[in-house]
């Protein structure tokens, strides 16, 4: 059980699936009974702007952001906003994106990407496989469930 | 509301106040959307609570106001400039009081994620009178509203509650404490003194507020919304709203006094913090209002450098506050501003207002993003409804070759929130060389996520309503050069609308008539439900049912 807490940043661009990877994450963490907390800038997000969502957990959590240079990991949807966002990320912070994608078995859909990088964010976070298949199951409608655990494993076995 | 384990929940704060709501009883919720408070009366007609969408605040908070008159527990929602709409009603109704607990929530936004300004509406506490809460996170915004049912009660006073950006949106842990339940219902007691606002009537109302207030402040000093943390007594810390949590995560040894219930303050118990430790700082988001009046006070407590006035607060800059950390802050690279989406009906209204060299007198929505490349075709932008007013007002005296060019450009959302004095204005003081208003109406109120209004005909749950038919109330009022036309329909239809009513000289109106590309298909939807439903009826009345 994580001792610490843990700070996500997920970015991209409206309409990536940004606040949904967030949510999906956030919904994992707190299925783990920890202290969740997650914050974004909404409003303008659907108009293919830049969007960033911060997800912290651990045993408690007090801000709901995490300030610049302390980030445990980024995970960035859009391949052009890797720069823009990389200075959330702590010295040795993971960088997730759809280039860590490259060595997946299978072609992950462009609508998916962001739980595929989910996938790949799970082989470096203590959370176990079916809590994150529950939590993709309760954020996302019944229909897309296959397509996107798929893509999670698409991403969870990438590297 | 997905995750739910036991009794927690995952909740963002708008979730919060909703379920808050729905548990203590409210009765009816209502409120204009707007970014960060839209989502409560969304949650709240979702958990079964009645909510509906006024045209603007300013009606919100009258209808709310009247359903507390009559006894119920009401909840009324909206942004903090939403509140500039209602204070009309605010500043009286905190003469009238109340009868059933009123709540009015207040969603500012520090930082301007999504607003034109970033005023701090706790000044409209002090300035109306009002008892204000302020909660810091998502169980905080759950229990203040049920604390807040149950203060304006105790008090007969409406309350405010201001939740911020990351308050509203962001998602923190909740457990569904029971809250405070009342035991009447909607009943009418005349009580003309205390609701009929003549001077003779108005003049003691004004002494019962301030009496009202004087012993609110005295509750304040022990209510449940004072949160005293006794840590070091080095540093002490006063905050309200989020910024007690930046304050726990930077100096988790300080001592914290939270001011959850802001106004009027319990100077008592602030009196004793301070005293209590060598060095107190006052941490504030926005205005530094709570550092003045302590100041006043004749408390020796610091502030924050008026750098940080601007934008939000977080946990780098109350480091910066604490540690009196002068350097500048890192400059952030800008991410991608947002546009007009691909295929939106807004686009070749822009694109042709900008060929014709028009100026633009706009207005708050979606289509404000006309201002931005490669538009660029937005001149004015102020606050709702503006566009008209600001729009005659240059047709009025800008010389004659400037005024032919003018026109006022709407959405059809703002227009029924502050469309129609507007209009009334244009028919009724006409610019020597009349003027055009285009009303954008793409069927939903898109820019804060697509929410019905009187011009859909359809109500906050997408279920048939009467309709205001845009066309109809501007001839009604006056308008008889009123053209309605598809924006995206082939050929020059667009061009040539807007081309000849500037060269007739007359007031004129031109309805640009497509749904939003992101909400058609829901639209869609929403009208085969309808039809449906309509055809079930028929059916059923036809057999005899």
């Amino acid at each position: 059980m994580t001792t610490k807490v843990i700070n996500v940043v997920v970015a991209g661009l409206g309409g990536q699936g940004v606040v949904k990877a967030s949510d999906i994450l956030a919904d994992a963490a707190f299925r783990m009974g920890l202290d969740v907390k997650k914050s974004e800038i909404h409003g303008m997000s659907q108009r293919g702007g830049s969007v960033a969502s911060d997800v912290r957990f651990g045993p408690v959590v007090h801000s709901p952001m995490i300030p610049a240079g302390e980030a445990d990991c980024l995970i960035v949807v859009a391949p052009d906003q890797v720069d823009v966002n990389r200075h959330v990320l702590k010295a040795g912070g993971v960088l997730v994106s759809p280039e860590s994608l490259a060595g997946s078995p299978g072609k992950v859909q462009a609508k998916s990407v962001n739980v595929a990088l989910l996938g790949v964010l799970s082989t470096v976070l203590d959370i176990p496989v079916e809590t994150w298949e529950d939590a993709i199951r309760a954020n996302l409608a019944e229909k897309h469930h296959r397509l996107n655990l798929e893509a999670f494993h698409l991403g969870r076995s990438a590297n | 509301m997905v995750a739910k384990l036991s009794d927690r929940m995952l909740l963002s704060g708008d979730e919060a106040v909703a379920l808050a709501a729905r548990n203590a009883g409210v009765l009816l919720g209502t409120g204009y959307p707007g970014t960060p408070s839209t989502e409560i009366l969304e949650a709240f007609a979702q958990l079964g609570g009645k909510a509906q969408w006024a045209p603007n605040e300013k009606v919100a908070l009258e209808v709310g106001l009247g359903a507390s008159f009559g006894g119920a527990r009401t909840l009324v929602t909206m942004k903090h400039v939403g509140v500039n709409v209602a204070a009309d009603v605010l500043f009286t109704a905190a003469y009238t009081g109340v009868s059933g607990g009123l709540v009015l929530i207040s969603a500012d936004d520090p930082g301007m994620a999504s607003s034109q300004n970033e005023q701090d509406n706790r000044q409209y506490a002090r300035a109306a009178g009002v008892i204000m809460l302020e909660p810091a996170d998502s169980q905080q915004a759950y229990d203040f509203t049920g604390a807040a049912l149950a203060i304006s009660e105790h008090f007969a006073q409406p309350v405010m509650l201001r939740m911020t950006t990351r308050v509203c949106h962001s998602k923190s842990i909740v457990v569904q404490h029971p809250l405070p339940q009342t035991d009447s219902s909607p009943d009418f007691k005349r009580d003309i003194p205390s609701r009929v606002m003549i001077p003779a009537y108005a003049r003691p109302a004004h002494r019962r507020l301030r009496d009202k207030l004087a012993r609110a402040a005295a509750y304040a000093e022990t209510c449940a919304q004072t949160i005293l943390e006794s840590r070091s007594a080095s540093l002490g810390i006063i905050a309200s709203g989020v910024s007690v949590m930046h304050a726990r995560e930077v100096a988790p040894e300080a001592s914290i006094l939270q001011l959850g219930f802001s106004y009027p303050l319990p100077m008592q118990a602030i009196r004793t913090f301070v005293a209590s430790v060598e060095r107190c700082v006052v941490l504030e988001e926005g205005d530094p209002i709570l550092v003045t009046e302590l100041r006043a006070e004749g408390l020796a407590v610091e502030g924050k450098p008026e750098r940080f006035r601007f934008g939000e607060l977080n946990a780098d800059r109350v480091r910066r506050i604490l540690e009196r950390d002068e350097s500048a802050e890192p400059v952030v690279q800008p991410g991608k501003p947002p546009a007009l989406c691909e295929g939106c009906s807004h686009r070749p209204v822009f694109e042709t207002l900008k060929r014709l060299d028009c100026i633009v007198s706009g207005d708050i929505g979606c289509y404000t993003l006309g201002v931005l490349p490669p538009f660029t075709a937005m001149d004015t932008c102020v606050c709702m409804g503006a566009s008209i007013g600001v729009g005659l007002g240059l047709r009025h005296v800008l010389p004659p070759e400037q005024a032919k060019r003018v026109v006022s450009v709407i959405g059809d959302s703002t227009f029924m929130h502050s469309g129609l004095t507007g209009l009334a204005e244009m028919v009724y003081n006409p610019p020597p060389t009349g003027h055009l208003l285009m009303i954008l109406d793409n069927g939903t109120t898109a820019m804060t996520g697509q929410q019905e209004h009187p011009g859909t005909g359809r109500s906050l749950l997408h279920e048939p309503a009467t309709r205001v038919v845009f066309e109809d109330v501007a001839r009604a009022m006056g308008i008889d050069y009123v053209v309605t036309l598809d924006p995206m329909a082939q050929g020059n239809a667009l061009e040539e609308a807007i081309t000849a009513a500037l060269a007739s000289g007359k007031l004129a109106v031109i309805v640009a008539r497509r749904p939003c590309i992101l909400a058609a298909p829901k639209i869609r939807q929403y009208e085969k439900i309808a039809l449906e439903k309509t055809s079930r009826c028929a059916a059923s009345c036809a057999a005899g049912e």
